[in-house]
């Protein structure tokens, strides 16, 4: 039977280290967790990440993604943690973690994972600088083409 | 029907959500983003060009040609920027 995925959407910052102990506690047939953690940075005079997202949908779109995960690789659990509000450069903005019995399967999945959550999940960045300018971040064609390398 | 709109669309328009009872005439999503066009100058900018907006029906992503119902939450925004 495929993994529970644990997801959450929240403004809090996530502890990595405890998420990631929680994939292996009182268990012994986790091999590897592979993780990816996206972090803020402070391109062009970036005074903060403000992320907007779509409540409801959002939850169900990452679990419908993290869902497939389990499905495609034999995984022993999965956890997806993306933060919405405002972000510092430095700050923690999304937490990807996959558990499986052979280290493959758990970095397959880890990127599976950050591509689809790039491209299916509702969220979107707005970029503040220290001037006081605001932007909109565009959707690049290079993460539409991370996230096509799963297709199929 | 419920509409919500996010992100750029969502400061075009100059609100986050509203309720519309369109013409029976609108069927489906594309149908919907031309009658909302003509709405308000700020509609107007935010559908300016339909294909930078995308569109979900009930909280699942939707082509111009998914049909929309009265009672249907639809949600407007630009292409998903999160990750």
């Amino acid at each position: 039977m495929p993994a529970t995925p644990r997801i959450a959407v929240q403004d809090a910052p996530f502890d990595a280290g405890a998420e990631t102990a929680r994939l292996s506690a009182g268990r012994t047939d986790v091999g590897g967790i592979a993780s990816f953690i996206g972090i803020c940075r402070a391109d062009d005079g970036l005074s903060a990440m403000v992320l907007e997202h779509y409540p409801g949908m959002t939850e169900r779109a990452i679990a419908r993604i993290a869902t497939q995960a389990c499905e495609r690789w034999p995984l022993t659990g999965c956890t997806v943690i993306h933060r919405h509000g405002r972000i510092l450069p430095g700050e923690p903005i999304v937490l990807v973690l996959a558990a499986s019995a052979h280290r493959i399967a758990a970095l397959e999945a880890c990127a599976f994972l950050i591509d689809w959550l790039k491209t299916r999940a509702p969220f979107w960045k707005r970029e503040e600088f220290a001037d006081g300018a605001t932007r909109w971040v565009e959707a690049k064609a290079e993460d539409d083409a991370a996230a096509a390398r799963w297709a199929g | 029907m419920k509409l919500l709109y996010f992100a750029w669309v969502r400061q075009k328009i100059g609100t986050a959500e509203e309720e519309v009872s369109p013409p029976e005439a609108v069927q489906d999503v594309a149908g919907l983003v031309a009658w909302l066009a003509a709405r308000s100058p700020g509609h107007a900018a935010a559908f300016a060009d339909p294909r930078q907006v995308r569109a979900a029906v009930n909280q699942d992503f939707a082509a111009p040609d998914h049909p929309v119902r009265p009672g249907d939450e639809i949600a407007f925004f630009p292409p998903v920027t999160g990750g």
